[in-house]
């Protein structure tokens, strides 16, 4: 069997940026993956004749545009479209539209509450300036705390002076931000109950989490700090499906001499004498190399393909310990027509944005209660969008595809385990909530596939369905992600690395961790580092 | 002479003209022509961003430029080329004409064939470029951004056998780009269009008129343009509209395609060279070989309108070249001058046009350097604002030889599906 220098295990976007920065870099990597096709949560595919669903993950807007140029993303097939307007839709059947002109978006929201039109220009600018500080640490090593090493001090003080170029009182307000709700903190902005949900929702997808709970608004912004083309705020969908992302990211991989295994899930990761050896896969086979580089969540990581014994004392328990709670579910839907959204006018650019099932701030409050209790909601939070307005790739000409987000969906169901019956009864909610909102919705319905946080994990991989592969609380952020000391992508074994989205900077299609981590494993390679810097808006 | 369309159009503004006001439009001289596909246009234009081009009114943007821009490189959409200039040139001397004219060898091309040309003063300044469509033997239509009526009369003088006309007030002409486009006409019922190569010409019945269809186009990407009489106009818009709602179809204005003509490489008049005819100064206009057009110019031709200033020049070498480079970070470097050294020393250029290329997600540029320093460091010095506080950086530069932006779809015949 042939010995690599670096094994990657899952061929997730990370993974593969992962991999080709180091294919790159002239090493022998392989990467390995459990299903028989790539992507992991960032994928395509073609679940009914014509119609590729993005499965997983559905939009982007942390794609790091430098690594995009860096390794020839277009030339490897991917694009970048960015999509305009959402229509938000309250309990009582009102509608909020978001325009693209500045001077239309503003009447929108004047027609509902003249005073938060006002406030909305000073949110986005408070958001924008909490923003750019997280952006400029996105692919940046976050810096060891407690360590002496000239380059964590040059970090420490890299940070502290991003800080402290906020002046004082603005960073009084951003600690505060980071400890507070989302309802909470836009408490301060507005007075309309319907556009308060309506902002707050960013702050609780994919998050066990609701909006009154501590820490949602570094979620809400979490969602809102990516950007297209620097557009910040904007997001876009991948020409192809998001899986045009991680083919893109194959095609790099292979470029410089990367190679993937599928159907080869990891059972064990081999160690000896406290240095990783290789993996073994499930089928019995033996791969050697000298790096071994865990794509994986940090709780499937060192509770499943480690043995306990491999490792120094309380890691077992700070993995298991790791807050991974998964709350989301995803409804993809194939429909023969564009459907007909009761009070959203029939304009060529707003059918083409995105649809937020809403309700108001109680809705979402309640239906958090649901999660608590291992119950889902009857009247849950939808975000949806339907990429084949967009895309002419993805369903066949006329036809389209819906993506429905949903928060929340319990991992464990109190009246027992998630059964087929249980997860269509879940996907029946989700289109009940939308044929109220879209009289006709259901006949356009040609196929559904209802994946609950019980399908995700079974078939991506991620624990309980977590899709930031762990909760991004300020516990578990910077220096803290995935645990305080092993923040660095660097693993308590020798030559073992993590570079999924348990490290920092966290969830999102970004490929930030993957590209991070590659740069830490060149530097203790004493390889020039070609991890390249973030593209700056700041300057 | 029978009225014009578009200017029958112009009159009829008057009747709408608000309840109290005079029935006669005093400001009637001041308002601007308008295409045969206006009213579907003007009722789009969202944003009423409207320009001029050639007394014509044309838009800047409909809705939003990165999205008109986006539809080009994922969908499909129309640009009114109407107030492009159109002559045609008929006669046994035509051929022999315009090739004295343009620089480029007409013998060369065939009927159904279209080719890209520039033309030149006898001291070799590049006047205009444009497209020469050879419709039959001795019958060709040439397009040009500015009016070329006058250089005409001049490049034909001592020819007895050849007329032009302008036909510009009646062509209705729609530039219909991005990789849905094939698919929307072959819905219309255009037989055989995915077999047309680039540069070619089709003719189709259209509404009891012929349509043509050229596979041309300003972006860089597949592409078509299309050709119908003027009062046919809004029957082809809407046809074209139906068989397109699937696919995106989406009007774009002037300000996308200049962002899509940068990725792919192509100039602009009064962007990157001033036509020689208007020019004040001598040293401010341009030759084709410093717009990077040499290969148009074909010195295997007897004669032509500026081959012996072109020759000097071919031997002596451009003074300043257009060049395609990269520039690091992403602040478009409009506007920028170019330096051999960080400190901005000694001066070597300056950008033409620059932008942040959304699909190859790079900060690209179109600059005039000196050849010499074309191996050199290249530094640009950027100026910009930031919430109105003006800064500026020093940026990096490195020289592209290819386009920014080539997707394959362009020149396959026929098209990808997508």
């Amino acid at each position: 069997m042939k010995h690599y220098d670096a094994i990657i295990i899952g061929a997730g976007h990370n993974g593969l940026t992962n991999g080709a920065y180091l294919a790159k870099a002239g090493l022998d990597v392989l990467v390995v993956e459990k299903n028989d096709y790539i992507g992991g949560a960032a994928v395509s595919r073609e679940m009914t004749d014509g119609y590729w669903y993005s499965s997983c993950s559905y939009v982007c807007s942390m794609m790091r545009q430098v690594i995009h140029r860096d390794l020839n993303l277009t030339r490897h097939g991917l694009m970048l479209v960015p999509y305009l307007g959402t229509a938000a839709f309250g309990k009582q059947g009102e509608t909020m539209l978001s325009y693209t002109a500045e001077g239309p978006a503003y009447n929108e929201i004047r027609r509902i509450s003249q005073h938060d039109a006002d406030a909305m220009s000073r949110l986005m600018a408070d958001l924008e300036r909490y923003s750019t500080l997280i952006r400029k640490t996105l692919l940046r090593t976050p810096p060891d705390p407690t360590s002496f090493k000239p380059r964590d001090i040059m970090e420490l003080l890299f940070l502290a002076k991003t800080f402290w170029e906020m002046g004082e009182e603005q960073l009084y307000e951003y600690i505060r931000f980071f400890t507070m709700s989302a309802a909470e903190f836009l408490e301060d902005y507005f007075e309309n109950d319907f556009i308060k949900a309506a902002m707050a929702t960013p702050g609780i997808i994919g998050t066990a989490l609701g909006i009154y709970s501590p820490g949602s608004a570094y979620i809400l912004l979490h969602h809102v700090m990516g950007d297209v083309d620097g557009n910040i705020g904007a997001w876009g969908l991948a020409r192809g499906g998001m899986g045009a992302i991680s083919n893109a990211l194959a095609g790099a991989l292979q470029e410089h001499g990367g190679e993937i295994k599928t159907k080869a899930g990891v059972d064990q990761i081999m160690v000896k004498d406290s240095k990783v050896k290789g993996v073994v896969l499930e089928n019995g086979d033996e791969l050697t190399s000298d790096i071994v580089v865990s794509n994986l969540d940090a709780k499937r990581t060192f509770t499943k393909v480690m043995d306990q014994k491999d490792l120094p004392p309380g890691i077992y328990e700070k993995a298991n310990n790791f807050k991974i709670r998964g709350s989301s579910g995803k409804v993809n839907i194939a429909l023969s027509g564009v459907p007909k959204f009761t009070g959203v006018p029939d304009n060529r650019y707003i059918n083409r944005g995105g649809q937020a099932f809403i309700g108001g701030l109680e809705t979402l409050e309640r239906a958090y209660d649901c999660w608590k209790r291992g119950e889902w909601s009857s009247d849950p939070f939808i975000e949806s969008v339907i990429p084949s307005a967009w895309d002419p790739t993805v369903a066949p000409a006329g036809n389209h595809w819906m993506s429905n987000f949903i928060q929340y969906c319990p991992p464990k169901l109190a009246d027992g385990p998630w059964t087929p019956e249980k997860r269509d009864a879940f996907g029946q909610t989700v289109i009940d909530k939308i044929e109220r909102h879209a009289p006709g919705f259901k006949d356009l319905i040609v196929h559904m596939e209802v994946r609950t946080p019980h399908e995700i994990e079974n078939e991506v991989g991620l624990t309980e369905g977590n899709i930031f592969q762990g909760e991004l609380t300020i516990d578990q952020l910077l220096f803290n992600r995935p645990f305080p000391g092993y923040a660095q992508y660097r693993m308590p074994v020798k030559n073992m690395y993590m570079c999924g989205s348990s490290t920092h900077p966290g969830g999102g299609v970004s490929s930030a961790c993957g590209a991070n981590a590659a740069r830490e494993i060149l530097i203790d390679l004493k390889k020039p580092n070609t991890v390249p810097e973030d593209d700056c808006y700041d300057d | 002479m029978t009225t014009k369309p578009s200017m029958k159009a112009f009159t009829e503004q008057v009747t709408e003209l608000p309840p109290g006001l005079s029935p006669v439009d005093n400001y009637a001289g001041e308002r601007l022509m308008t295409s045969p596909f206006h009213e579907r246009q003007a009722a789009l234009n969202l944003r009423d961003s409207w320009e001029a081009w050639n007394g014509y009114k044309f838009a800047n943007h409909y809705y939003d430029v990165e999205y008109e821009y986006i539809c080009i490189r994922n969908l499909c959409g129309t640009y009114d080329i109407t107030p492009m200039q159109k002559y045609l040139i008929e006669g046994p001397d035509a051929e022999a004409m315009l090739n004295r004219m343009v620089t480029r060898d007409v013998n060369k091309l065939k009927v159904g064939r279209v080719t890209y040309c520039c033309w030149c003063t006898d001291e070799g300044r590049m006047i205009d470029d444009g497209t020469i469509f050879k419709l039959d033997e001795g019958r060709y239509m040439l397009t040009s951004g500015s009016p070329s009526n006058a250089w005409l009369r001049m490049a034909a003088f001592g020819f007895e056998n050849v007329t032009y006309v302008d036909k510009t007030d009646d062509i209705g002409a729609l530039s219909f780009q991005g990789p849905m486009t094939c698919e929307v006409l072959k819905k219309m019922g255009f037989e055989g269009i995915d077999t047309l190569k680039p540069f070619g010409i089709m003719h189709f019945p259209f509404a009891g008129d012929t349509i043509m269809i050229s596979r041309t186009g300003f972006t860089g990407d597949l592409g078509y343009e299309l050709w119908i009489t003027a009062d046919k106009g809004l029957e082809l818009w809407d046809a074209l509209y139906e068989a397109g709602a699937d696919y995106g179809i989406q009007p774009y204005g002037e300000a996308a395609t200049s962002m899509a003509r940068l990725e792919a490489g192509f100039i602009l008049p009064y962007v990157e060279f001033a036509e020689s005819l208007k020019t004040v100064h001598f040293k401010h206009d341009q030759t084709p070989f410093e717009l990077g057009l040499g290969w148009l110019v074909d010195f295997k031709k007897p004669h032509f309108s500026g081959r012996a200033a072109l020759l000097e020049e071919k031997k002596r070498g451009p003074g300043y070249v257009l060049t395609k480079i990269e520039i690091e970070g992403n602040k478009p470097a409009e506007e920028s001058h170019l330096y051999r050294d960080k400190a901005c020393r000694k001066e070597i250029g300056w950008v033409t046009s620059a932008m942040w290329s959304p699909v190859v997600k790079s900060n690209i540029a179109l600059a005039m350097i000196q050849p010499k320093y074309l191996s050199g460091d290249i530094w640009a010095e950027i100026s910009y604002k930031k919430e109105m506080k003006p800064r500026w950086k020093i940026a990096k530069c490195t020289v592209v030889d290819k386009p920014f932006y080539t997707p394959a779809r362009a020149k396959a015949t026929p098209p990808p599906k997508f």
